[in-house]
């Protein structure tokens, strides 16, 4: 029962405050949530949900400690305040997200658990603030994040730039780290739905049930915290913290085969009624495809046009603060059907995959295979690796080849792993040429672990974390510059900084490679059998030496003993 | 702001934590008690003492420490995904909407166990992972999982023994970590886990003596394992009883489970503590309530909430707009120079060979050769 959460219920119980959603006047912190539904060629459905939080505050000024919190969750606030935290991005994801497809999701994120933090430049000690953050974090969150070291954190030199507002980007602040094992399930979503202002209990969060959520091929939810600007001038700073979701429902195991989705049937919850804390509270439907693909009910004459990842599309839009979105019933329940196959979908743009070559127990390859499937324009990609220690990488293997042709990166940056404190970082600009399949491979050899450092189910395999692919995509259509306060939340994540393109991070497969376990009951064998040796052995060799043998007299009856004792002490010799 | 009922709180069990509360309609309970479980590769036992029984009770999730070692609600191979049930009727889940795991998966090592027991974390250890109680904190410890005589197994690698285990509870006492102390395991041969404890105040519960294996209840086809224990199964049935009011003690308790039922004999041990068991209600170490005052009395209070301080100063000087940072500078990048790293002087290898060298430059042509040269 944390008290934070019981004064954040409390100050938001609406008998107290109200049914409004205005700004107070003394705060200015406000509340928005949104979520977008989009049907998928495949006949699965796409669902992602926004929480996004805007607080005006300075957590890092000195002298002047935050100490009251309304909307904005306190342990997240004090997380920032105590660690100087410019920025932060964490996630944890069960599912890989197929691109091919499903096309581009509007949040990407890697399978397991991923962490990346941008610290203030008044920071003195990094990878300290470093360590004790995700320790708290994994109490937050109740994840295994204290397994964050400096074994898999990476410094990354070119990826991951801030999000948020800033001019100066110094890469000593900078630390990623991903934990590919870690496992999503019911003890991660309920902090993350505690940290809402109306919590699970009203507004969109509602539909957010761990058994229908994790009953599906992707799931993914994410915090991400960061500066932005508070109003269209941009003169001044705010504080923004997005809650993320993102789930896929399957066709098959979910949909139970029938291309007919409603929210019933994704959440087994309806809407009933918004946040009374929001500002704004809208379901968005993609309906693009509409009427080819699928018909969508209960019509709604309210539509909006957004461009979102190089694409227009065209949104049926349900505004939960208005009383009329409910009908008769007081309850929301959106119907999607199929009406035939919707035939192919616009393949996306840039794509990658990858996975180990070779055999054996000593060496292999990493192929990343990066895809352009643009008709006629290149762009440039970042590639960043992270890889572990454990598996030695030859960098002079290193080969990088598009349209079978060298292709040199234009910028490369190699860190090589330290065994056992650093992994190894390989970040490569590459030009990706149009129409075309780009593959970068680099040899390996595996190590041998000491026997203490392998995990109780090594025969499992050890997880490498995903590539990141950081590009600038060419956009068909020009994106939208201008920042607008009444943006739909989904199209606001990536600023945008020219019309021509827009940016894009794909993340690959993780990979799972065995290392060469050694048998663990060897040294319960050896002790067993080098003991029975030394027993046997030498124990019969070392008693036959030092045993000497005594001859040893039969006691006498009692008469005699008697006599013994009387002839001692008359000084006579003994009976035997 | 008026408020019609101030509740008062007779101090509390957590050192130098009091807390005022000041809202008429929610009473808060502050409970004294703690609640730490432990299970090897049995979930669902932990998941229902804990989700029915503990939590009905009134023990908060802040009081609990739960250790998972498996992961197998969200496993691929559970054919309903995060869902657990102690019943093949499939009524309950026990892996509800508010489980918060605190130790799972790689982390549950007797290491860890320890150091909650004892205390002994890293300063940086969040309060979730925390055991926090002190001297007036009565503790029940559940622990399932396979085990023999005189230890108990994590994770497939490694063991507790039974000495570990009363050190451990002796390092407690000496600390003054615990009040009372009910310990309860569910493994075969569990008997031999408690005999050797020493420390006063301990009461402990095995569901089978040195020798004889405990058993499982009910397999579910479905997924080819069981989903639970007898003792814990027929444990968790008395358990339905009571409520937070109930005067049952602890000679019920021992009661649970005979033979008949559970085809092993559980044990109990009670010289080491002070009370008798007839006396002891099982709500000490189930649940808790605290006693409350409440008072009639109208307390004023003045608003707490000071209006932000404007920053008039910093808004004259930022008056030119800030900018987002560029997601991808190409040019930048391609140009980016290496880092300066920091020099440092050169490595013992590198200073040996340099005197090496220099040394043998000294020896052949001699100092006095050397104006030659300068």
């Amino acid at each position: 029962f944390r008290l934070s959460s019981l004064i954040g219920h409390i100050s938001t119980c609406p008998s107290l405050i109200g049914q409004c959603c205005q700004r107070h006047p003394g705060s200015v912190d406000e509340f928005q949530e949104e979520l977008v539904i989009r049907p998928l060629h495949s006949g699965d459905i796409y669902a992602s949900f926004q929480f996004r939080t805007l607080w005006d505050t300075d957590f890092l000024q000195e002298g002047q400690k935050v100490s009251h919190y309304r909307l904005f969750p306190k342990s997240l606030g004090q997380v920032l305040s105590k660690f100087s935290v410019r920025e932060l991005h964490i996630s944890f994801t069960q599912g890989f997200w197929r691109t091919m497809q499903w096309g581009q999701p509007f949040i990407p994120s890697p399978p397991g658990a991923e962490l990346w933090v941008w610290f203030h430049d008044t920071v003195s000690d990094v990878d300290g603030n470093w360590k004790e953050l995700t320790n708290v974090l994994s109490g937050i969150f109740c994840a295994s994040l204290n397994f964050i070291d400096l074994t898999n954190t990476v410094q990354p030199s070119a990826s991951f730039k801030p999000l948020g507002l800033g001019n100066a980007t110094d890469h000593r602040f900078l630390r990623y780290a991903t934990l590919p094992r870690e496992i999503v399930c019911t003890e991660n979503l309920t902090p993350w739905k505690k940290l809402l202002p109306c919590g699970s209990k009203a507004g969109l969060a509602v539909l957010l049930k761990s058994e229908k959520l994790f009953h599906s091929s992707f799931h993914s939810q994410a915090v991400h915290i960061r500066p932005v600007c508070q109003d269209e001038q941009c003169t001044s700073k705010a504080w923004e913290l997005r809650q993320t979701l993102n789930v896929v429902f399957d066709l098959y195991t979910a949909g139970q085969g029938k291309k007919e989705w409603s929210l019933f049937k994704m959440f087994s919850r309806t809407l009933t009624e918004a946040c009374p804390l929001a500002t704004s509270s809208k379901v968005y439907v993609d309906i693009t495809d509409n009427p080819e693909l699928f018909e969508l009910s209960p019509a709604t004459p309210l539509l909006s046009q957004a461009v979102v990842l190089g694409d227009r599309r065209t949104y049926s839009v349900f505004d939960l603060t208005r009383a009329e979105t409910f009908g008769q019933l007081r309850s929301l329940n959106l119907l999607l059907r199929w009406k035939g196959d919707g035939g192919e979908m616009l393949r996306p743009l840039l794509h990658a995959e990858r996975y180990v070559a070779g055999f054996g127990l000593q060496t292999g390859e990493i192929h990343t295979v990066i895809y352009n499937n643009h008709p006629y324009r290149a762009f440039p990609v970042l590639l960043m690796d992270s890889v572990p220690w454990y598996l030695q990488l030859y960098i002079h293997t290193l080969t990088v080849t598009s349209k079978s042709r060298d292709n040199k990166p234009s910028y490369i940056h190699y860190q090589p792993a330290k065994d056992r404190h650093r992994p190894h970082l390989l970040e490569m600009l590459i030009q990706l040429p149009p129409h075309s399949m780009t593959e970068v491979t680099v040899q390996f050899e595996r190590a041998l672990l000491k026997w203490t450092e392998y995990t109780p189910d090594p025969n499992h395999g050890f997880y490498v974390g995903s590539s990141v692919v950081s590009a600038l995509v060419p956009s068909m259509v020009a994106m939208n510059t201008n920042f607008t306060q009444d943006q739909p939340l989904f199209s606001s994540f990536v600023p945008v900084k020219e019309e021509s393109s827009y940016f894009v991070r794909v993340y690959t497969e993780p990979l799972l490679v065995n290392l060469p376990t050694p048998d663990f009951s060897m040294p319960y064998n050896v002790i067993c059998l080098t003991c029975t040796v030394v027993a046997v052995g030498y124990g019969s060799f070392y008693n036959l030496l030092t045993r000497t043998f005594q001859v040893d007299e039969p006691s006498l009856p009692l008469a005699k003993r008697l006599a013994n004792l009387i002839r001692r002490i008359r000084g006579v010799p003994l009976l035997t | 702001m008026e408020l019609r009922e101030f509740i008062n709180f007779p101090g509390l069990t957590f050192p130098g934590l009091k807390i005022t509360l000041l809202k008429p309609d929610i009473f808060f309970k502050q409970w004294y008690s703690w609640y730490s479980k432990i299970h090897s590769s049995h979930l669902e036992s932990p998941l229902e003492v804990f989700h029915n029984h503990v939590y009905r009770l009134g023990i908060p999730d802040s009081h609990i420490v739960l250790m998972l070692a498996d992961d197998m609600a969200c496993n691929y191979r559970n054919p309903k995904p995060a869902t657990v049930f102690s019943h093949k009727n499939m009524e309950l889940n026990v892996y509800g909407d508010d489980v918060e795991v605190d130790y799972r998966g790689y982390e549950v090592t007797v290491e860890n166990f320890l150091r909650v027991l004892t205390g002994r974390l890293p300063p940086s250890t969040p309060r979730s992972k925390r055991l926090l109680s002190d001297d007036r904190s009565n503790i029940l410890i559940y622990l399932t999982g396979h085990g023999g005589n005189g230890f108990l197994k994590f994770q497939d690698s490694e063991e507790i023994s039974n000495m570990e285990l009363a050190d451990a509870f002796e390092q407690m006492w000496q600390k003054r970590r615990y009040n009372e102390l009910l310990f309860i395991i569910d493994t075969c041969q569990g008997a031999s886990m408690y005999e050797r404890f020493y420390s006063p105040n301990l009461m402990a519960l095995a569901s089978s003596q040195v020798g004889e294996d405990s058993l499982s209840h009910q397999p579910d086809l479905g997924i080819g394992v069981h989903l639970m224990d007898k003792y814990t199964f027929y444990l968790l049935e008395f358990l339905e009883e009571v409520h937070p009011a109930s005067q049952a003690n602890m000679n019920d308790l021992f009661k649970v489970c005979p033979q008949s039922q559970c085809v092993s004999t559980p044990g109990h041990r009670t010289d080491l503590f002070q009370r008798d068991p007839g006396s002891v209600l099982i709500t000490d170490f189930f649940g808790s309530v605290r006693k409350v005052e409440i008072t009639k009395d109208t307390i004023n209070l003045t608003s707490p909430v000071e209006p932000p301080i404007k920053r008039s100063g910093s808004s004259d000087i930022q008056i030119e707009s800030l900018t987002y940072v560029d997601q991808l500078p190409v040019a930048e990048i391609i140009h980016q120079k290496p880092k300066q790293k920091d020099w440092h002087p050169p490595d013992g290898f590198i200073l040996g060979l340099w005197t090496l060298i220099l040394l043998v430059f000294f020896q052949t042509y001699g100092i006095k050769h050397l104006k030659h040269i300068f």
